[in-house]
């Protein structure tokens, strides 16, 4: 289908505007889908969290409340933006969009499965911790530019926090990258199509680095246990106290996109993407492969949410003797340990 | 004030608000911060955002009416903070209430500290980020307040006790439920335990923190679980026994750390003491009048009369001065909390933000107590 529509637009069209259509569709598509996915994502946190307190969760909104969250972005939505007074008036309206782009364009390079992917470019995991990462940005100008003590308090907080986390993240990941031996996305799936998923070719190294990377990507996306950023015990709501209506929408959006993000890296660098486990819908077409991406994806989200609402938060320099003292010395090492692996050609 | 970190880097201190509308205060307290960075350098606790005299009130009312107003101090506690008016009043007035009073007013007051310490657990999980406690303790409280529901007809301000005795007998439930309530809470502090008390995290964040010497803890005059966490042995309980606590055998909860793990210990293992005195006197309720009547307009004669109880959170002294009308010449409650909170300066300085919220939970303040 996605052909015959490329086909019917380059028939009507010049190439170089039906080219620009094109990605215009194709953005409008994944924004669709994102918002959507956010909203469901936010729908099931509290769902989970929601069994894990023994209460019920959204459920007056549709069906088991599923429309709940689709109704509380339209109230974000209609709501009035308002703001205190002797704020910085631009960085404050562009911290938001910051935020957001940053979480939207990581999706770009995603292989849901081995048609659907937007651009699969060869420097894809590179391009995907580059552009994640700018996300912190946003939170750095929304915390300095709302004039709020709390906000201030928590985006340093936000600031510290990724950039150490962030070395664990890319060291990790690069453990990983031995093993494949390339950043594209496509051809890191591919590898593991024959040598078995990622986390099982590595032996104990690629574990290790699983669960740094779990660590370090909760640390990322500002969950507990690593909250501390909007941590309302004692910030409030940290950096962004003082956003409202659509504009908290997108921070608050943006975090759950990231989410989707990490564990989609996780699934693609460690648990094969979309391939099926062991093989078992390798012969049958009309499988969607996108399926087995996200219910590995699901699964790993599961996780995260299961350590935000049992874990209680982190210190600030806890945080940071954790990265600092422990996963960042401990990764250095595996690294070269995965690197000697390779060397004698001990992989599965 | 201006300090230098570890060479050129000039850092200014500021203040910050912390309340009175703060997610973490626990009601409208006001904390004044200084704060360079993360490390706070002074706290200021600003009282009185929901005093409303209620020592004034106490010199217009009858000591009938009194009673009424003191589960509107520390309101986790009321039956205590009831039962320490009555007290009083009983004991001016030389009136013995009968066996059967006492022993329901202390599994009363047993039960009180339970609920309180449940809310207090879910509360400080809470403040320190694990949010699924909160639902935990709540559960299980719920239990408590139905009890006290169907025995005394409200779930929160509760009025049970009055001087002479109880308003009415217990509900004919009243002991099957306690007695299911304790067949159930026994399986749940375990649960707790397993959910935050065994957490490394928790133990990070608690352990070592907000370290209270016993010396501190003496001179601030705290008390309850917040001295005894510190290893003064305070507990009203035992060295001024009043109502059934002299015929049940109990260990009072003592922890010599003094840091917030200490007083997080304390209650927990007070939580398992109040189970084992609830069950100690449960089964054998002694038959008797459940009032003693007195006169309707109670005079007190003249003179100075004092008690001392031990609510849920440490020592509640009331104080009557009398010049023999019915209505007393001065009325002084000596609160747990605020003697509580004033070790909070001291034991925050140089902590980070962080701390704070966790030593604040752990101190366990109520704010309408110390206000009144």
């Amino acid at each position: 289908m996605i052909k015959d529509i490329h086909n019917w637009l380059f028939s009507i069209m010049p190439e170089g505007v039906a080219s620009i259509t094109e990605m215009v569709l194709i953005a409008t598509a994944y924004l669709i889908l994102f918002a959507v996915a956010g909203l469901y994502l936010v729908y099931l946190e509290r769902k989970v969290a929601a069994w894990f307190q023994l209460r019920l969760g959204p459920n007056r909104v549709g069906p088991f409340g599923l429309f709940q969250t689709m109704a509380d972005a339209l109230k974000l939505v209609s709501k009035e933006l308002t703001s205190t007074d002797r704020i910085d008036k631009f960085l404050y309206n562009l911290a938001p969009y910051f935020v957001i782009i940053a979480s939207l364009t990581a999706l770009a390079v995603f292989p849901f499965s081995k048609q659907f992917q937007a651009f699969d470019i060869n420097i894809g995991l590179f391009f995907l911790i580059a552009v994640s990462s700018m996300g912190v940005i946003g939170i750095l100008l929304g915390g300095w530019s709302s004039n709020n003590k709390y906000a201030l308090i928590g985006a340093m907080r936000s600031g510290v926090q990724t950039i150490s986390y962030e070395l664990s993240v890319g060291l990790s990941l690069l453990t990983m990258v031995l093993l494949t031996g390339s950043l594209q996305l496509s051809e890191i799936i591919e590898v593991q199509r024959t040598g078995g998923w990622l986390i099982l070719q590595g032996h104990v190294p690629a574990v290790i680095a699983f669960m740094i990377f779990m660590i370090a990507g909760t640390a990322e996306t500002n969950r507990a246990p690593f909250d501390l950023v909007e941590a309302e015990s004692e910030l409030g709501a940290g950096f962004h106290t003082e956003y409202s209506g659509m504009k908290f929408a997108y921070f608050f959006l943006a975090e759950f996109i990231n989410m989707f993000i990490v564990a989609s890296i996780a699934v693609v660098v460690f648990f094969g993407g979309w391939l099926s486990p062991f093989g078992i819908t390798e012969g049958i077409t009309w499988f969607p492969e996108v399926l087995w991406f996200l219910i590995k994806v699901l699964i790993i989200i599961l996780l995260m949410m299961w350590f935000r609402w049992t874990f209680p938060r982190l210190r600030v320099d806890q945080l940071l003797t954790l990265e600092w003292k422990y996963l960042l010395p401990i990764n250095l090492v595996n690294i070269v340990f995965m690197a000697i692996i390779i060397w004698l050609n001990w992989t599965i | 004030m201006e300090s230098t970190v570890k060479g050129s880097l000039k850092t200014e201190e500021y203040f910050i608000n912390m309340g009175p509308q703060h997610p973490a205060t626990h009601g409208v307290l006001r904390l004044i911060l200084t704060i360079d960075g993360e490390i706070i350098k002074n706290v200021e606790p600003d009282l009185g955002y929901i005093h409303r005299s209620i020592e004034k009130m106490c010199e217009r009312d009858s000591y009938q009416q009194i009673v009424h107003l003191t589960d509107r101090m520390d309101y986790l506690s009321s039956h205590i903070n009831n039962e320490a008016v009555c007290l009083v009043v009983e004991k001016a007035l030389e009136i013995e209430v009968s066996d059967r009073v006492k022993v329901i007013r202390t599994i009363i007051g047993e039960l009180t500290r339970i609920a309180s310490h449940c809310l207090w657990w879910g509360v400080t999980g809470m403040d320190l980020g694990a949010l699924t406690t909160y639902f935990y303790a709540f559960r299980d409280r719920e239990m408590i307040n139905d009890i006290f529901e169907e025995t005394c007809g409200a779930r929160l301000t509760m009025n049970y006790n009055i001087p002479g005795g109880l308003m009415f007998d217990i509900h004919p439930n009243f002991v099957k439920r306690t007695k299911e309530f304790i067949a159930h809470f026994k399986t749940k502090i375990p649960e707790y335990d397993r959910l935050l008390t065994g957490n490394v995290i928790f133990h990070k964040r608690t352990k070592g923190i907000g370290v209270l010497s016993k010396e501190d803890a003496i001179s601030f005059g705290a008390s309850g679980p917040v001295a005894r966490g510190s290893g003064v042995s305070c507990d009203i309980r035992k060295i001024h026994s009043y109502s059934a606590y002299d015929r049940v055998d109990f260990n009072e909860a003592l922890l010599t750390d003094g840091d917030c793990f200490a007083r997080y210990n304390v209650r927990i293992q007070e939580m398992w003491e109040s189970l084992s005195i609830i069950e100690q006197l449960i089964d054998n309720i002694p038959e008797g009048d459940i009032i003693t009547p007195t006169k309707a307009v109670i005079k007190l004669p003249k003179g100075e009369y004092y008690q001392r109880v031990e609510t849920a959170r440490g020592e509640l002294g009331v104080y009557v001065n009398s010049t023999g009308t019915k209505n007393p010449y001065r009325f002084k409650f000596r609160s747990p909390g605020l003697s509580n909170l004033s070790v909070i300066n001291s034991l925050s300085k140089g902590s980070k933000i962080g701390d704070l919220v966790a030593i604040m939970s752990t101190i366990d303040i109520v704010v309408p107590d110390i206000d009144r």
